[in-house]
């Protein structure tokens, strides 16, 4: 039994199929990277996986537990879509920081109003609690090299220090997996380099994540898996040297081509 | 003379301060009901809230009013009453209806990230609501929203033709007392005050809102 089990999720908007039966595994602290060029449904599966799409099919597991079944995802209460969500965290492209709020309670805003709505809680329990969110905040700030912009407001940061701090913010809710969708294709290239070693420090962490990136070199380096999606369907996978040094397939081998004439 | 107008203007002042205050007591929260009603995807509510939006933004406010004051005693045989009351009802209505689409214009401009973003925090709905959209439909519709109820101000004066004894009512009285036309006139330097305050005071809201971007 694998960490993740993922099994033919399928997903279709209208009349396109966009995924059309995915199927894959990741162990613990393991990291995958998700390549592919735009339109292929890599995306949309991250999506899926974090349910902010519902897959039409398929199953979804984390340590051998079923986090979605797309037959019952319908039956789901507002609750249950919210504990199952908290398994996974999501590093948005675009970062979505809240912007009316500064950077520490960017980071403590969503644990905080858990620890609100928890009403078992005395007084006592709910203080303490809310100090080990402000510690933690603290701490995760500092791991990401932010500390000195904790009262800062997001549209004070520049976009690489902005998606550091939503790393921090998606790790806040201690997530089982962290997924990243594209998460240095909106900043200026040389912004790059400061989020993808905070993402580097985080797998030397033995954190299991999953990585949607156009950053080949990066890919190439950080995982320990590499999926080539196109059409929906995963075309070729494996372990980063069998993907980038010896392509099988015709699409991934135009692929790699193509981003290699970027330059 | 021009001190007892004064004095008598100061006390219909009053009565369009209250008509302002208490419409947008009612409006504001009723316009945001509406906008979620608009906004709604439940088609057949959509669709009465759509038409409602329409006939209340389509008849004339001064139209409005006269149905609310006239229209139980004349359908029912109930009267309402109270022409204050009647004058907060129409307004509020009224004006709720073209607060709904400022609110809509304000929801709908939120990016769908910042929603996202709180549903893979395990926000609730409510809590995304509240502690994320909010703030930044605030921050957007201020603009607007001041217009609209700077537009407000003026607008209390159709009070008058229910009998309702606000500054335009005072004036129309004592200009036909005295059949001279000044106190008419006189009345736009109340408007102007109570306009220029409101424009201050959305300036620094303004600016109270500028240390974030949205």
């Amino acid at each position: 039994m694998e960490f993740l089990e993922v099994q033919g999720i399928y997903k279709s908007f209208g009349n396109v199929s966009v995924l059309r039966g995915i199927d894959f595994t990741l162990s613990k602290g393991e990291v995958l990277s998700i390549i592919g060029s735009s339109g292929s449904g890599k995306t949309t599966l991250l999506r899926c996986i974090n349910l902010l799409e519902k897959a039409d099919n398929g199953t979804i597991s984390v340590n051998g537990e079923v986090i979605i079944d797309a037959k019952e995802e319908d039956s789901y209460t507002d609750k249950q879509i919210r504990n199952k969500r908290l398994r996974m965290g999501l590093v948005f492209q675009q970062f979505n920081l809240f912007p009316q709020y500064n950077v520490i309670d960017n980071l403590t805003l969503a644990p905080k109003l858990r620890i609100k709505e928890n009403k078992s809680l005395t007084k006592e329990a709910r203080l303490e609690a809310v100090n080990a969110i402000n510690k933690e905040a603290e701490e995760l700030l500092a791991s990401v090299g932010l500390s000195d912009k904790a009262k800062s407001y997001p549209c004070e940061i520049s976009g690489g220090q902005q998606q550091r701090v939503a790393i921090a913010r998606a790790l806040m809710l201690k997530p089982d997996i962290l997924c990243f969708d594209e998460p240095t294709s909106a900043l200026d290239p040389e912004l790059t380099g400061e989020v993808l070693r905070v993402i580097k420090e985080l797998k030397s962490g033995d954190r299991t994540m999953i990585i949607v990136t156009h950053e080949m070199e990066f890919a190439r380096n950080v995982s320990d898996k590499v999926i080539f999606m196109a059409d929906g369907v995963i075309e070729e996978m494996g372990t980063p040297e069998e993907v980038f040094d010896n392509p099988k397939s015709e699409k991934l081998k135009a692929f790699l081509q193509k981003s290699d004439e970027k330059f | 003379m021009f001190w007892q107008v004064t004095l008598k203007f100061l006390e219909g002042f009053g009565a369009t301060c209250s008509v302002f205050a208490f419409t947008l007591i009612f409006a504001l929260p009723l316009g945001l009901i509406i906008s979620f009603g608009t906004m709604s995807g439940f088609k057949p509510l959509k669709a009465v809230m759509k038409t409602i939006v329409w006939i209340v933004r389509g008849v004339p406010l001064m139209l409005q009013l006269f149905i609310v004051y006239y229209g139980p005693s004349l359908l029912f045989k109930i009267p309402i009453g109270d022409k204050f009351v009647a004058t907060i009802i129409a307004f509020s209505i009224n004006y709720a209806c073209y607060f709904s689409e400022i609110f809509r214009a304000g929801i709908e401009a939120i990016p769908r990230g910042q929603i996202e973003a709180g549903q893979v925090l395990g926000m609730t709905r409510f809590q995304i609501f509240t502690r994320v959209t909010l703030m930044q439909v605030v921050k957007r519709i201020v603009p607007p929203m001041g217009n609209e109820i700077i537009t407000l101000v003026k607008d209390t004066a159709l009070a008058n033709t229910i009998v309702v004894a606000e500054i335009i009512y005072h004036a129309k009285t004592i200009s036909n007392t005295i059949a001279e036309i000044w106190p008419l006139f006189y009345t736009a330097v109340f408007y102007l005050i109570f306009v220029g305050v409101l424009t201050l005071l959305f300036g620094w809201l303004e600016k109270k809102l500028s240390y974030y971007k949205v």
